[in-house]
C-alpha cells in the first residue's frame, strides 16, 4: 500500500479497518472524535463489512458494550480521551478482569479543571492499574502499527487482556505525517480473525463469567493477570520481532534505545514527545555532548530487565514526565527508580516535569536539561529531585 | 423426573427446567420464580446479563452456575450498554437474534439497577433499538446490599435507610414510574408483568422474542426478607399488588395500550389487604395508607385513560 499523509488519528481509524474489527462502540470526545468520524465513513461509504458500530450514550456504556461484544467473541474497538477514560475506569478493570482482549486508543489529554484539549499523560498512567497493557506511540506510523500489534498481543491465548494504544493530543492526532501502510493481505497473513478461548455463544456448554469470587478463588484469579501481564513481555517481543521481519519496522525493544552506547546521559521519556528528544540528541551529539535518549514504548507491562540493563551502563537518567502524581512525583520516575533500587545499577536520576497541559518541550530545553544533568554528575549531587522545569518565575 | 403424560397435558407451563436447583436465592424469592419462568420460554439459547444485584447470588458463586445458559455479570449500571455490545457482536458474526429459532439477548436487573443508577444506559438500549430485552425484576428496594429505598421504593415503606423510628423518617417519595420512561423511548415493546400470573409473564416473553426490536418487561416480585412478609405469601402478595391496581398489568405496543388485568371488570380491592400483609408498612399511620391509595388510583384512572384512548 503506498504511504499515506494522515493525521494519528485517521492512523488509528486505518487500522482498525486493516484489523477487521468487528465492533465499535463509542462516545465522542476531543481530540478523539476524527477516529471514530473515520471509521464511521468507512462503514459509510462499505469500506468495510461485517462492523457493528453503537454509537452509545457514555464512555461508561461505550467500555460496557465492548466488553459485551468481546464477550460474545467480536474484535472489538473503542477510543477515548481524558474525561472519556476517566469515566470509563470501573469499566477498565472490569475488562482485564474479565480477561477481554477489548483494544483502545486513548488521545492523550489533560484532565479538567481547568479545561485543556492539549497533551498530558496523566489521564492514561492514572489508569496503570486496571491490567490494561499500555503503549505510548512516538509518531502516527506507531500509532498505525501499535493498533495492529495491540491485536496480536492481547487476544493472544497467553495474555488475553485488554490493550491501550496512547497518542498525543494534536501532536499526534491532528497533525498530518508519512504513514507507511500495509496491504490488507498482508495485515490478514499478520493477524488473522479472532480465535477467543470462551465465548458467550457457547450454548452448548454455557457458563458465567465474572461469578462471585469467594476469598478462597479471588486472589488466585488476580495472580493468574499478573502472570499474563509477565508472560505478556515475551509476547510483545516475539509479535514485535515478526512485525520488524515482515514490514520492516521492528518493535521487539519495549524501550527504544536511541544513542545510548556511549552516553553518558539518557532522557527517558515516553510518547511524541521523544521525537523531539531524539532530535536534539543529534544537535547536542553535534555539539559534543554524550546524550542519548530511551523511549518507553510498554509502560504496562514495565519492561524492568531493558530498564535495569540500560542503568547500568550510564550515569545520568533525566526523566521527562508529562504527567504528574499530586503528593508523589512524575510517574515515570517514580517507577523507574523502585525498579532500580533491588539492583547494583545506580545512576543518578532527575525527574523533569514537562509539558503538562500542552506545554511545548524544545530543543533548546532539552539543552538545557543536559547541562543541568552534566552539572549534576560533575559535582556527584542531585540539586533538586523534582523539577518543574517550566514553571514561569 | 419425567412428569406422566397425563399431568404434561394438563400444565399451562412447559416442563423442562433450565434454572437449576441450588441457586442460593431466600425463600419465597419473586425473583427466583421469575428467572426459572424466563428460562423455561427461552431455553439455553438465551445470553444473560445480571448487573450487581440479588441475581448475582441466586445465580451461584464461581465455578457454579444455576443457569442452563451463558451468563455475563457486569457492573450496576451497565446492563442496557452491554446487552446493546452482546447484540451487536451476535450480528456482526452473523448470528440470527430473536425470532423462533435466533438467540435471545436478555438483561436482567434490579430496581435500583435499572430505575437509578442503570437509567441512562436502559434509556441508550431503548434508543439505539437494539435487538434484546431489558427486564427490571422490581423487589422495590436495594435487597442485595440489605433493604435500601431505590426510586422504586412505594411511599411509605420502612427501608434500611428510610427506617421509621420513633421521628418518622420514612420514604416520601412515591414510586418512580419506570415504565412511563421506557415507553416515552417508543420501544417496539413494553409490559408489566407479576410472578402471580406466570400464564400472562410468559405469554409476554414470547412476544418479546417475536417481536424485532428493544422490548422491555418490568417484573413484580416480591422480597419476604426486605418487605418483612411471609414467605409463603410471595404469590399472594404479587396477586393482591395487581388486584388492587398497585402493579396493574398491560403492556405496550406499536404505541398502543393494552390492559392485560386478571378480572378487568372489578374494581381495584382496597389498598390495605396488600400493605398490612408486610412489615414493610408498619410505621404507616392511617393518613399515610389514604395518601398512597390516592396515588393508586390516580395512576390507576390515568393508564385507564391512555388504554381508552391508544387502545
Amino acid at each position: 500500500m503506498p504511504k499515506k499523509v494522515i493525521s494519528g488519528n485517521y492512523a488509528a481509524a486505518y487500522a482498525t479497518k486493516h484489523a477487521r474489527v468487528e465492533v465499535v462502540a463509542a462516545y465522542p470526545i476531543t481530540p478523539q472524535t476524527s477516529i471514530i468520524e473515520k471509521i464511521a465513513e468507512f462503514i459509510a461509504n462499505g469500506e468495510v463489512e461485517n462492523l457493528e458500530y453503537v454509537p452509545v450514550e457514555s464512555e461508561h456504556s461505550a467500555m460496557a458494550a465492548c466488553i459485551g461484544a468481546s464477550a460474545t467473541g467480536a474484535r472489538t474497538f473503542t477510543a477515548t480521551s481524558a474525561q472519556g477514560l476517566a469515566l470509563m475506569h470501573e469499566m477498565l478493570h472490569w475488562a482485564a478482569g474479565a480477561r477481554l482482549p477489548v483494544v483502545m486508543v486513548d488521545v492523550n489529554r489533560a484532565m479538567a479543571p481547568p479545561w485543556s484539549v492539549w497533551d498530558d499523560q496523566t489521564d492514561s498512567l492514572a489508569q496503570r492499574d486496571t491490567g490494561w497493557l499500555q503503549f505510548y506511540a512516538e509518531n502516527n506510523q506507531e500509532v498505525y502499527d501499535g493498533v495492529l500489534m495491540a491485536f496480536k498481543i492481547g487476544e493472544h491465548e497467553k495474555v488475553n487482556l485488554p490493550v491501550m494504544i496512547i497518542e498525543s493530543a494534536f501532536i499526534l492526532s491532528h497533525t498530518y505525517d508519512v504513514v507507511d501502510m500495509l496491504e490488507q493481505e498482508e495485515v490478514d497473513e499478520f493477524l488473522p480473525p479472532r480465535k477467543p478461548l470462551y465465548s458467550l455463544t457457547d450454548f452448548d456448554n454455557p457458563f458465567s463469567i465474572g461469578a462471585l469470587g469467594t476469598p478462597a478463588d479471588y486472589y488466585e484469579f488476580r495472580y493468574k493477570i499478573a502472570k499474563a501481564m509477565e508472560e505478556a513481555k515475551k509476547i510483545i517481543k516475539e509479535v514485535g520481532k515478526e512485525f520488524g521481519e515482515k514490514f520492516g519496522r521492528d518493535y521487539s525493544q519495549m524501550i527504544e534505545l536511541y544513542k545510548t552506547d556511549d552516553a553518558d546521559i539518557v532522557f527517558m521519556g515516553m510518547g511524541s514527545l521523544m521525537g523531539t528528544v531524539k532530535e536534539a540528541v543529534d544537535i547536542l551529539r553535534s555539539e559534543g555532548y554524550k546524550v542519548g535518549a530511551a523511549k518507553v514504548r510498554w509502560f504496562r507491562p514495565f519492561p524492568r530487565e531493558e530498564l535495569y540493563e540500560l542503568a547500568k551502563s550510564v550515569q545520568g537518567i533525566a526523566v521527562l514526565d508529562r504527567n504528574f502524581s499530586f503528593g508523589q512525583e512524575g510517574i515515570l520516575f517514580n517507577e523507574a527508580k523502585g525498579i532500580l533500587y533491588n539492583t547494583d545499577a545506580k545512576p543518578i536520576m532527575k525527574n523533569y516535569i514537562v509539558g503538562l497541559g500542552g506545554r511545548d518541550l524544545t530543543v533548546n530545553d532539552v539543552r538545557k536539561i543536559a547541562n543541568n544533568m552534566k552539572k549534576i554528575i560533575e559535582k556527584g549531587e542531585l540539586d533538586k529531585e523534582i523539577d518543574w522545569y517550566h514553571l514561569k518565575r | 423426573m419425567e412428569l406422566p403424560a397425563d399431568v404434561k397435558k394438563r400444565l399451562t407451563l412447559p416442563a423442562e427446567e433450565h434454572f437449576y436447583a441450588g441457586h442460593t436465592a431466600c425463600q419465597g424469592c419473586g425473583a427466583a420464580l421469575g428467572l426459572r419462568y424466563v428460562l423455561k420460554v427461552y431455553g439455553n439459547k438465551t445470553i444473560f446479563t445480571i448487573p450487581a444485584c440479588c441475581s448475582t447470588i441466586i445465580a451461584g458463586p464461581w465455578p457454579y452456575s444455576a443457569f442452563n445458559a451463558p451468563l455475563f455479570h457486569t457492573a450496576f449500571e451497565t446492563t442496557g450498554a452491554v446487552i446493546g455490545g452482546i447484540e451487536a457482536a451476535l450480528k456482526a458474526k452473523g448470528y440470527k437474534v430473536k425470532g423462533e429459532d435466533g438467540v435471545m439477548v436478555v438483561g436482567w436487573a434490579g430496581d435500583g439497577g435499572t430505575a437509578d443508577i442503570g437509567l441512562q444506559a436502559l434509556s441508550g438500549f431503548l434508543e439505539r433499538g437494539h435487538d434484546g430485552l431489558y427486564i427490571m425484576y422490581d423487589n422495590e428496594a436495594y435487597m442485595n446490599t440489605g433493604i435500601q429505598r431505590s426510586s422504586s421504593t412505594p411511599y411509605g415503606a420502612w427501608t434500611t435507610n428510610t427506617p421509621g423510628g420513633k421521628k418518622r423518617f420514612l420514604e416520601r417519595k412515591p414510586k418512580k414510574k419506570v415504565i412511563d420512561i421506557v415507553i416515552a423511548h417508543k420501544p417496539a415493546y413494553a409490559a408489566t408483568a407479576s410472578v402471580a400470573y406466570p400464564e400472562d409473564f410468559m405469554r409476554k416473553l414470547k412476544k418479546a422474542k417475536a417481536i424485532k426490536g428493544p422490548s422491555f418487561i418490568q417484573l413484580f416480585a416480591p422480597c419476604p426478607t426486605g418487605w418483612r412478609s411471609p414467605t409463603d405469601k410471595t404469590i399472594e402478595l404479587a396477586r393482591l399488588a395487581v388486584q388492587t391496581a398497585y402493579f396493574p398489568l398491560f403492556e405496550y405496543e406499536n404505541g398502543k395500550y393494552k390492559l392485560n388485568m386478571p378480572s378487568p371488570k372489578k374494581e381495584p380491592k382496597p389498598l390495605e389487604e396488600y400493605l398490612k400483609l408486610q412489615g414493610r408498612f408498619k410505621y404507616m399511620t392511617k393518613e399515610d395508607m389514604e395518601i398512597l391509595q390516592e396515588w393508586v388510583l390516580k395512576e390507576w384512572e390515568e393508564l385507564k385513560k391512555k388504554a381508552e384512548i391508544f387502545g
